[in-house]
């Protein structure tokens, strides 16, 4: 399944609903998706990865990518996931110490750095 | 040891092919329904591996996989043609390495994980428990 990408603003947050696989052929789309985003000086990001079937390494590699630009702007990144074969990925890699990671978009927009 | 073999062109999108058939191939091989996932994410990171150092070291050449049963195991190598890692194209304009973090999840995610440096390349060798394997 391709990558699917969907982006709405809730509070002062823009969420990046994210489905289908990121992998090395997806994730470029991703990632411009990102830089867009901050370009466009939107700093405070929420990417919800509820509906993601699949990740890789590029596909973290590309959301570290997304967490160094907006704190270049003092910025923030967070993660909503619940699926333990996406988190076993973060956990594998020692991403959970560097990405907030929620239950809930609600929960993810309601968290302050 | 191969039952299958493939060779695919180094770009991103073959990849998920592979993955495809090394799930397909495991799962005929009579590995765990549970495993599946793991050989999925498994072969594709080897497999992006050897993608990445292919297109940096701008070789045109391809990629081989080779999966099949080896006693009461499913072993699945890819093999890259990357000869001389030492001056390769810097990595991704994020300046995460993709190649190293993906050796790194395949070494937190495989146990059985050996990596053989070759006089022409590399070769990533994973296998996984397939006791009915016939």
């Amino acid at each position: 399944m391709d990558l699917t990408l969907d982006t709405y603003t809730l509070e002062d947050r823009t969420v990046v609903r994210v489905g289908g696989e990121i992998d090395v052929y997806t994730a470029p789309k991703l990632r411009e998706q990102l830089v867009d985003l901050v370009n466009a000086g939107k700093f405070h990001l929420v990417v919800d990865m509820e509906s993601v079937e699949f990740l890789d390494s590029t596909g973290l590699g590309v959301l570290v990518g997304g967490l160094k630009r907006v704190r270049a702007h003092d910025g923030s990144l967070h993660l909503v996931c619940t699926q333990e074969r996406i988190l076993k990925i973060f956990r594998i890699t020692g991403l959970t110490k560097v990405f907030p990671i929620h239950n809930t978009v609600e929960e993810a927009v309601a968290a302050t750095d | 040891m191969a039952t299958v073999e493939i060779r695919f062109s180094a770009l991103p999108a073959h990849v998920r092919t592979a993955r495809l058939v090394a799930a397909a191939a495991a799962r005929r091989a009579g590995v765990d329904e549970q495993l599946l996932d793991e050989i999925r994410l498994a072969v594709g990171e080897a497999c992006s591996r050897a993608v990445g150092l292919h297109r940096r070291g701008g070789l045109n050449v391809p990629v081989t996989v080779t999966m099949g049963g080896e006693g009461e195991r499913f072993v699945v190598a890819v093999r890259d043609n990357l000869g001389d890692p030492s001056g390769l194209a810097a990595p991704e304009p994020d300046g995460w390495d993709d190649v190293m973090l993906g050796l790194a999840v395949l070494r937190g995610l495989v146990e059985d994980l050996e990596v053989h440096q070759l006089a022409d390349g590399a070769e990533v060798r994973m296998g996984w428990p397939a006791p009915n394997h016939a």
